[in-house]
């Protein structure tokens, strides 16, 4: 099993009351909440534990790109994959992912992957994804064409980066008379692609075709969910002929672990509570615009997952529908094995700062979860021949 | 209730519905973004005046989504075309907020069917410096708020609980709503350019506590379309047609009977 820790870098200086004047932490959010001073720290503080994941162990370290929000201060998370780039002494850089649509002109995406994937020499995972609801609101793209303007911007990315330039491209939503980007990216004939999701079917079968075979992840969703969709995925690969191999699945899940159980809850408990009841927080207009998705899944996410948002999420229920990953190692390695019996993945991407979480307590929960649990579950999920490119 | 019939009228390949009641001079109402899938007060009260025509644009109510619908330059040549496939040499074109952008989008390419225009609340241009409402960011509930004047009015009709088809073409319409309007949000900077070559009569019409396009709309609009007329409606929202119904009824009238030519029916009640 290979581990990414997976950081947000949440804005966690915000005044904790901020939800009482406010709907949402997404979007219109004003932004005079954010102080510069403290957040030129926080930059800083969490690029140290990105290193020190890399000191520790972890095979790789992932960002991801969220706008106008105090829930992640990466908007550009290529930024940061730079700045990281000359730091990392064996890690991986994730970029998990870019969103695709929101963007004029995707080659620039494809340029910047590239430049991280050359100054990384190859330890670098392109990651792919429409952008959550709110991206639409803050960037003004049309939801309706989201799906569209995906599927046309991926393929413009993985043909500018496997085919000689230059050469023409003309899309719906992108016209390109010459498509030539230097650099070329350093693996050959393209880095692998990851492909966070929540589990839509479209998704499913679009990673997981044999042209592609993309590592799909799943986010942000309870254990049970978790199953569905990476089964989903794994009986999609036979509908296509082929077996699923660990490291094409993976699980990404705030995690926090201590000496104990009862410990781990009550470092954790606020903190991850305010992941969840705060950062995350905006209203179902924000996160589902009209036409992100089809009529029918519209309906069945108002009617399933955002009535259960409605509701305040505790520690305790984080960690019994298992969207929240919380122990002793025992506990954690336990539950990690049982999981990955079931579900089969070869990745997991720790979140292992969330919300408020400070920085002793992150750094302590980094060095607990690489030195007691990832050597008891590492063996676990290994793909056995590692096909060289997809 | 004036008598009405539903049909089904097929253009460009897509098949959309047609509400029709009432005799008289044609007049073809462009419905908002809420839709127009049922026979409402203010059809029948126009129905009294004019043969009423009511189409759903295509991706609204009962009509198809086509693929092609990208944008709201295909409404615009897709009513062209309904205009010619109609059976009226003229019509009166009435439209309300995006029904009212889309008439104009269709009036700068062509005013050869269009005898008069008028323009309720019309979506379309943008105004620097007075900012819109945002129908997308608002929940249901504010969405309702806001298009009224009348708080009561807005409480009746929250009240109301919708059939599940009623509920299923509501978020079909928001959706298609979503696909024309979400950017440039509910406008085309290209049309106020050209909106000077609308020389066709044209009423515009606008509540004075519209929330969605302030009257500084309707005012910019009027400034921008030769020989225009401004009426605003007091203590209305962005329906007059529903708030202030006799307001748009002699509204209209008025206008079309200064304007009919051909016909002298116009100026009844």
């Amino acid at each position: 099993m290979k581990f990414y820790f997976f950081h947000l870098m949440p804005y966690q200086d915000i005044d904790p009351d901020f939800l009482e004047t406010n709907k949402s932490s997404w979007i219109n959010l004003p932004n005079t909440y954010y102080d510069p001073k403290k957040g030129a720290k926080l930059y800083h503080r969490y690029l140290d534990e990105m290193e020190l994941a890399d000191e520790l162990g972890f095979d790789g370290v992932c960002v991801n790109e969220h706008h106008q929000t105090a829930y992640g201060m990466m908007p550009s998370p290529n930024v940061l994959a730079g700045a990281l780039s000359r730091r990392l002494k064996k890690a991986t850089i994730g970029v998990i992912g870019r969103a695709l649509p929101i963007v004029e002109n995707p080659l620039v995406i494809a340029e910047e992957f590239a430049m991280i994937d050359n100054l990384m020499e190859g330890r670098f995972i392109a990651g792919f994804v429409r952008g959550i609801g709110c991206e639409y609101h803050a960037s003004m793209t049309n939801p309706g064409f989201s799906h569209e303007r995906f599927r046309e911007a991926h393929d413009l990315i993985i043909r500018a980066w496997s085919e000689p330039g230059p050469f023409e491209f003309y899309g719906k939503h992108y016209h390109f008379q010459y498509v030539n980007i230097w650099p070329r990216p350093y693996q050959s004939p393209r880095p692998p692609i990851w492909i966070p999701s929540q589990g839509s079917t479209e998704t499913v079968e679009f990673a997981a075709h044999p042209d592609r075979k993309y590592t799909y992840i799943i986010t942000f969703s309870p254990v049970a969910s978790v199953k569905n969709n990476l089964k989903a995925y794994r009986d999609q690969c036979e509908v296509f002929g082929y077996e699923c191999p660990p490291d094409q699945l993976g699980w990404a899940m705030p995690a926090y672990v201590a000496e104990t159980d009862e410990i781990a809850r009550k470092e954790a408990a606020v903190h991850i509570e305010s992941l969840f009841n705060k950062f995350i927080m905006s209203p179902p207009q924000y996160k589902l615009p009209p036409g992100y998705s089809s009529l029918s899944s519209y309906k069945a996410v108002m009617e399933g997952k955002y009535k259960v948002r409605q509701n305040y999420l505790t520690c305790d229920a984080l960690i019994e529908n298992g969207m929240f990953l919380c122990g002793s190692p025992s506990t954690v390695v336990e539950k990690l094995e049982e999981y990955q019996a079931e579900m089969g993945f070869g990745n997991i991407a720790p979140m292992l700062q969330f919300g408020t979480l400070p920085a002793d307590l992150t750094e302590k929960n980094l060095r607990m979860f690489a030195n007691e649990v990832m050597p008891k579950v590492r063996h676990l999920g290994v793909t056995p021949e590692v096909v060289a490119a997809e | 209730m004036a008598a009405h019939t539903s049909k089904r009228m097929t253009i460009a390949g897509c098949e959309i519905e047609l509400l029709q009641g009432g005799a008289g001079p044609a007049l073809v109402f462009l419905h908002g973004a809420g839709g127009a899938q049922s026979w409402m007060p203010y059809m029948d009260r126009l129905a009294e005046h004019y043969t009423v025509y009511v189409p759903s644009h295509p991706g609204w109510g009962r009509s198809d989504t086509p693929d092609w619908l990208d944008g709201m330059g295909d409404l615009a040549y897709f009513y062209l075309n309904f205009l010619d496939a109609l059976g009226e040499d003229e019509v009166h074109l009435v439209g309300n907020s995006l029904g009212g952008w889309l008439a104009l989008e269709i009036a700068v390419r062509s005013t050869a069917r269009i005898q008069t225009l008028t323009l309720v609340s019309a979506a379309g241009i943008h105004l620097a410096g007075v900012p819109k409402g945002d129908i997308f960011l608002w929940d249901d509930d504010e969405r309702v708020y806001n298009t009224f004047f009348d708080r009561k009015l807005a409480e009746a009709r929250l009240a109301k609980q919708p059939s599940e088809e009623d509920a299923d073409i509501a978020l079909k319409n928001h959706f298609s709503t979503a696909k024309m309007a979400w950017h440039p949000r509910f406008y085309n900077p290209v049309l106020q350019k050209w909106l000077h070559r609308i020389t066709v009569p044209t009423l515009i019409m606008w509540g004075d506590s519209d929330k969605i396009f302030p009257p500084a709309y309707g005012d910019a609009m009027h400034k921008l379309i030769p020989g225009s007329t401004l009426t605003i409606v007091p203590e209305c929202g962005h329906l007059p047609h529903q708030e202030k119904l006799d307001d748009f009824i002699a509204g209209v009238t008025a206008h079309t009977a200064r304007h009919d030519t051909r016909h002298n029916s116009g100026a009844a009640s």
